[in-house]
C-alpha cells in the first residue's frame, strides 16, 4: 500500500474515533439501568464485532492461500488474526471493567459471550506457538492456514454451545441492547463502530506493507551478493518484478 | 485391473489395520490410556477429597479423564508415521491422502472406546451410588469419542511435524474441544444426578456433539491434504 494511501487511512481512523468519542460523551444519553459505564458499550462491543471478524477473515485468507498457493494471503491470513488477538485482549479487559462496573465483579461466568469469547482468544493464541514451532516455510504456511479455517469454523460453533449451556438457566442479561436501543445510541454505537473497524484495517495495512517492505529489501540484499559473481540475469532485471510493493 | 489406484476405502481399512495390529502387537497407547485414567481418577478422589460423585461433579470428573487420557493417544497417533517414513509413503501412493485422516480418526474412535469400556466400570466402582445414569451417558461418550478423534486427528499431524511436538497437540486441542465439553457435561450434569437421570436438553446436547462431529469431520476432510503434502 503507497504511503499516502495509508497516511490517509491514518487521518481517517483517527478522525473518526475522535468523533465517535465526542458524540458518546457529549450526544448519545445516559442508559437509565447501568448509567455513565454503559459508555464502554460503544468501545467494548465494536472491537469484539471486529476482532471475531477479524478472527473469521483470517479463515478466508486461509482458504484462499489453501487453494492457490499464494503466500500474500497467507501473510494477510496471518496479520488479520494477529491484529485480531490484539483486539482480543482489549475486548477482554474492556469486557471486565463493564462487568465490575455494572455487576461488582471482574469476572463473570454467567455471561455466554464473555466465556465464549474467552475460548476463542484462547484458541487464537495457541497460532503463534503452532506457526513458530514449524522451521520450513511452506509447511508453516499450509499449517497455519489449515489452523486457521478450523478456527474460523470453530468461533460460530463455540458461540452456539456456550449460549446453549446459559440461556436456558440464566435470563439473557443484556441481550436487549439490541432491541431498545434509541436512535442516538445507534448513531453513536454506529459511528464507533466504523471507526473501530477503520482501525482494524489501519493496523493491518500497516503491519503488511512492513511485511511486504522487508521481504523486498531481503530480496534486494540477496541479489546484492549474488551480484558480485557476475553472469546470468543483472541485478536490476532480478529485482525489477517485485519492486510493485511499495513506494 | 491392477494399475487402478486402491480406493480411499481400501486405503482407510489397510492403514486402519495395520495401527490396530501394531497396538495389539506393542501395547503403546491403550494400556497407558488406561493405567493414566485410573490413576487421574484416584487423584480426583483425593484432590476433590470425595468418596462419592453425583450431577455436575461426576460428569466433569469422567469428562476430564476422558479427555487427558484421549491427549496421550492422539500425541501418539502419528509419531511411528513420522519416524518411519508413513508421511512419505502415503503421499508416493497412488492413494488419496484424507484417508490417513479417516484410518487415524477411527484407531482414535477404537481407542478410546477401549477406554470406556474399561473406565466406566472404574468410574463406577470408585465413585457412583447408582449405575443407571451411565447407560444414557453412552451415546454422549460416543459422540465425544468421535470429536475428540476427528479434532486430534487433524492436529495431530501438525504438532508431530512441529518442533514442540507434545506441546503443540494439547495446546491446540484443549481449547478446541471446549463446545463439545460443554455439551457431554451438559448432558451428563443431568443424568449422573443423585436421584437417578434425567433427560433436561439432552436431545440439545446430542445436537450440539453432533453437530461438532460433523463439522471438524467436513474440515478435516477438505484440509488433511494440505497437512501432508510437501
Amino acid at each position: 500500500m503507497k504511503p499516502s494511501t495509508l497516511r490517509t487511512l491514518v487521518l481517517l481512523t483517527a478522525l473518526l474515533i475522535g468523533v465517535g468519542f465526542a458524540l458518546v460523551f457529549f450526544y448519545a444519553s445516559n442508559e437509565a439501568d447501568q448509567g455513565f459505564i454503559q459508555k464502554i458499550f460503544y468501545l467494548h462491543v465494536p472491537l469484539a464485532i471486529v476482532a471475531l471478524g477479524g478472527f473469521v477473515l483470517g479463515g478466508i485468507h486461509a482458504i484462499r492461500h489453501l487453494r492457490s498457493g499464494d503466500p500474500v494471503h497467507d501473510a494477510r491470513s496471518y496479520v488479520s488474526i494477529h491484529a485480531s488477538v490484539i483486539f482480543g485482549v482489549a475486548v477482554l479487559v474492556t469486557g471486565a471493567i463493564w462487568a465490575k462496573g455494572s455487576w461488582g465483579k471482574w469476572w463473570v461466568w454467567d455471561e455466554p459471550t464473555l466465556v465464549s469469547f474467552l475460548i476463542v482468544f484462547l484458541l487464537y493464541c495457541t497460532y503463534y506457538p503452532l506457526r513458530y514451532a514449524i522451521e520450513d516455510r511452506d509447511r508453516q504456511a499450509r499449517y497455519a492456514s489449515v489452523f486457521a479455517i478450523t478456527a474460523g469454523a470453530f468461533v460460530p460453533l463455540n458461540f452456539m454451545a456456550v449460549r446453549a449451556a446459559e440461556s436456558l438457566v440464566h435470563p439473557r442479561t443484556f441481550g436487549t441492547v439490541e432491541g431498545g436501543m434509541p436512535g442516538d445510541m445507534w448513531l453513536t454505537f454506529l459511528v464507533c463502530f466504523a471507526g473501530i473497524a477503520l482501525l482494524w484495517v489501519t493496523l493491518v495495512s500497516f503491519e503488511l506493507t512492513a511485511k511486504r517492505t522487508s521481504g523486498q529489501l531481503s530480496r534486494l540484499r540477496r541479489a546484492l551478493d549474488d551480484g558480485g559473481h557476475g553472469g546470468g540475469p543483472g541485478v536490476a532485471r532480478r529485482i525489477a518484478p517485485s519492486g510493485a510493493g511499495s513506494r | 485391473m491392477s494399475g487402478r489406484a486402491p480406493s480411499t476405502g481400501k486405503v482407510v481399512r489397510a492403514v486402519l489395520g495395520k495401527d490396530l495390529r501394531v497396538e495389539l502387537r506393542t501395547l503403546q497407547s491403550v494400556p497407558a490410556m488406561l493405567l493414566f485414567a485410573t490413576t487421574i481418577f484416584v487423584l480426583f478422589r483425593f484432590g476433590l477429597d470425595r468418596t462419592r460423585l453425583d450431577g455436575g461433579l461426576a460428569a466433569g470428573v469422567l469428562l476430564v479423564t476422558i479427555l487427558f487420557a484421549a491427549l496421550l493417544a492422539i500425541n501418539r497417533i502419528f509419531v511411528a508415521e513420522r519416524e518411519q517414513g508413513g508421511f512419505e509413503a502415503i503421499r508416493l501412493a497412488p492413494a488419496d491422502g484424507t484417508a490417513l485422516f479417516f484410518a487415524k480418526a477411527a484407531a482414535l474412535l477404537v481407542y478410546l472406546i477401549v477406554l470406556e469400556l474399561f473406565a466406566l466400570p472404574v468410574f463406577w466402582l470408585f465413585f457412583l451410588a447408582d449405575a443407571s445414569g451411565l447407560v444414557p451417558m453412552l451415546p454422549v461418550l460416543l459422540l465425544l469419542d468421535v470429536a475428540l478423534a476427528v479434532t486430534g486427528a487433524l492436529i495431530a499431524p501438525m504438532a508431530t511435524n512441529s518442533r514442540a511436538r507434545d506441546l503443540i497437540g494439547p495446546l491446540i486441542l484443549l481449547p478446541l474441544i471446549v463446545p463439545a465439553m460443554i455439551a457431554a457435561a451438559g448432558a451428563g450434569r443431568h443424568l449422573l444426578a443423585a436421584g437417578g437421570p434425567s433427560y433436561e436438553q439432552y436431545g440439545t446436547w446430542l445436537a450440539v456433539l453432533g453437530l461438532y462431529d460433523l463439522v471438524f469431520l467436513l474440515i478435516g476432510w477438505a484440509a488433511f491434504d494440505f497437512l501432508i503434502e510437501d
